[in-house]
């Protein structure tokens, strides 16, 4: 067998040069993960201020069970992400469906379809807020709802996708040939095949929805009734970062960490298959 | 015995692709409980045709009458027809006996029928050690058994095979012939097969269908189609022929080397048309009796030992292609041949075919 060919292996290098490249990787692993761990870290901290360690506490996160702003915020937030996720989840996995089914017409739509997930998060942010303005509509939870399934569409869309590239159709032909109707192929054969894709679908969704902040800035309203979790965040830290804040952030990012996790599990599992 | 009932009318269907057309206003029946088999090679509209009886695609034109009820454009899932997929399109997320059961549960019927039904052709097809396992840990062809059941338990009117053994090796594929054979027998009922193997229609079906770019070139018993073949094309695709070209004369063909080729000339040949006088390679004779009809002289060019028989490459002034002659072991053993011997070769005018060039 051929040696595999990689990059010159690390014993090749000098000893100064491997040592100015752990060096490198060491600096970049430092400015991406400190901030995160200090963050989780002073959530922890009893004396609430960032300069001094005073001690293990879960005081912050008790203040914030009652704290009624951050309460009714991460009410909302959790209001929208199912919300829109469900619906974002139904719909995305339908036009996945579509599209596979029918590629003939899909190049066109695809673009349209993919749009969202590229264009600037500002750009889109404005441009709802314009057409929801435009058609007189009361802003508030729904309108971040609608919002949010526009770019949660694209992502389920496209993982729920990638699972049909290696979907085996003739299955779907030989329910219909065994006498089963559209719907009942549908629900007994196409949806378990392609399951593990659509709930890793719906995870994505659901952790961007959780820490989606501009789009829903924008097409909230006016009022705190429809402030979601991101916003009060920013809200709270115009009057300084408190221990508070830190805790509330440490819960959304295991939220997030969770879900992701979750997704790309059931994502190998079906490219496994 | 009298003659088996029609079940299925094939009635002057069409099809077309946009421009493409795929099958061009094939007739032809079914009968009851027989093996069928629809030959041609890739592109020839065997497989549409299929698909045109399992409800896939719709005729742009004439009737399928099934039981004499015209079913070209009911639904695949309303047909009393099943089709068994050449990638055996099993559900993967189903054990084999939920494969099997699929069908019936569509139909509705009482959970105890079902189980006895399934447990039934399970067995038939040799599955019940495989009943709880998933498709991904079977063998190709137990995935084949798998598709045969699940399609079968259905007791359709007619089951419908696409390329059946074309995923299996050779030696599994012989076997799996006769085992199609069998089961056919066993459960009377009626096979249309889809192959573009020759020889695999040829031991299965009690009937074949050739076809060529979307249109019916004969239809007949294998026996008669082999022997009989209805043009050029058929004896050529069919088995192997041996072909002469030269022009048509009074009582056979006239080779360009001046050779005549004794043999019966159909009606539809004038004289001096463009013609071809073909033999089958086993209807050769080296060392020819005095009195046989055709009698040229050549070269042996090369051997091929195939156990049964020997296969002989004999270059001739007759054709471009050497003549392919088969003698039985027993004969070569006699009198041995090799290869730059120089042999003469002889058949009856029997046993000349002659077609339109």
């Amino acid at each position: 067998m051929l040696p595999k060919r990689e990059a010159t292996p690390m014993a090749e290098r000098s000893p100064a040069t491997r040592r100015t490249l752990w060096l490198v990787l060491s600096l970049v692993f430092a400015f991406l993960y400190i901030p995160i761990a200090v963050l989780v870290a002073l959530s922890f901290n009893a004396g609430g201020l960032p300069t001094a360690w005073s001690g293990f506490s879960l005081k912050w996160y008790a203040s914030l069970a009652g704290n009624s702003a951050i309460l009714s915020a991460a009410l909302n937030t959790l209001i929208v992400a199912l919300v829109s996720t469900a619906i974002a989840t139904l719909l995305g996995t339908l036009l996945a469906i579509g599209i596979e089914m029918r590629r003939q017409y899909g190049k066109g739509l695809e673009a349209l379809i993919f749009a969202p997930m590229i264009i600037p998060d500002i750009v889109l942010a404005i441009a709802l807020l314009s057409f929801f303005s435009m058609l007189n509509v009361t802003m508030g939870l729904h309108t971040i709802i609608l919002a949010h399934v526009v770019f949660n569409l694209a992502f389920v869309c496209s993982v729920v996708r990638a699972r049909l590239k290696s979907f085996d159709w003739s299955i779907v032909e030989a329910s219909a040939d065994l006498g089963a109707s559209a719907l009942t192929t549908f629900r007994r054969v196409t949806l378990p095949v392609i399951l593990p894709a659509v709930i890793a679908g719906a995870l994505l969704a659901f952790t961007l929805s959780v820490d989606e902040f501009i789009i829903a800035f924008f097409t909230s309203g006016a009022g705190r009734a429809s402030t979601t979790l991101p916003m009060q965040i920013y809200a709270m830290i115009r009057f300084g970062i408190t221990p508070e804040i830190n805790a509330l952030a440490t819960i959304v990012m295991a939220v997030s960490i969770t879900a992701l996790t979750l997704s790309q599990r059931l994502n190998r599992g079906v490219i496994g298959q | 015995m009298s003659e088996p009932r029609t079940l299925l009318s094939i009635d002057k269907v069409s099809k077309n692709f946009g421009r493409v057309t795929a099958v061009d206003g094939i007739s032809l029946d079914i009968r009851e409980n027989e093996f069928f088999a629809l030959l041609g090679p890739s592109g020839c509209g065997k497989t549409t045709l299929l698909r045109m009886l399992a409800g896939f695609e719709t005729p742009n034109d004439g009737r399928i009458l099934l039981d004499g009820r015209d079913i070209a454009r009911t639904p695949p899932n309303k047909r009393p027809v099943n089709l068994m997929f050449q990638s055996y399109a099993l559900f993967p997320h189903m054990s084999v006996r939920a494969n099997v059961s699929y069908g019936l549960e569509m139909e509705r019927l009482p959970a105890a029928e079902i189980r006895s039904r399934v447990d039934a052709i399970l067995s038939t097809t040799e599955l019940v050690p495989f009943a709880d396992r998933k498709p991904e840990q079977l063998s190709g062809g137990q995935k084949q058994r798998v598709a045969l059941a699940r399609a079968l338990v259905k007791r359709p009117r007619l089951l419908l095979l696409d390329e059946p053994l074309g995923a299996l090796d050779k030696k599994l594929r012989g076997a799996m012939q006769l085992e199609l054979k069998r089961l056919q027998h066993e459960v009377g009922i009626t096979f249309v097969i889809v192959t573009h193997d020759q020889e695999e229609s040829l031991v299965m079906a009690d009937r074949m269908a050739v076809l060529r770019d979307g249109k019916l070139l004969q239809c007949d018993r294998p026996h008669a189609v082999y022997e009989y073949p209805a043009d050029r094309f058929v004896a050529d695709f069919i088995g192997v022929m041996n072909f002469v070209p030269g022009k048509a004369v009074a009582d056979g063909v006239m080779a360009a080397n001046g050779t005549r080729i004794t043999g019966k000339v159909p009606a539809t040949l004038s004289p001096g048309a463009a013609a071809v006088a073909s033999v089958r390679p086993e209807r050769i004779r080296l060392f020819p009796k005095a009195q046989t009809a055709n009698r040229i002289a050549g070269t042996v060019e090369a051997l091929a030992y195939q156990g049964l028989d020997l296969q002989l490459h004999v270059r001739t002034a007759l054709s471009p292609k050497p003549f392919l002659v088969r003698v039985t072991a027993d004969a070569a053993d006699r009198r041995p041949v090799s290869a730059g011997d120089t042999v003469e070769l002889g058949w009856d005018a029997a046993d000349v075919r002659i077609f339109k060039d």
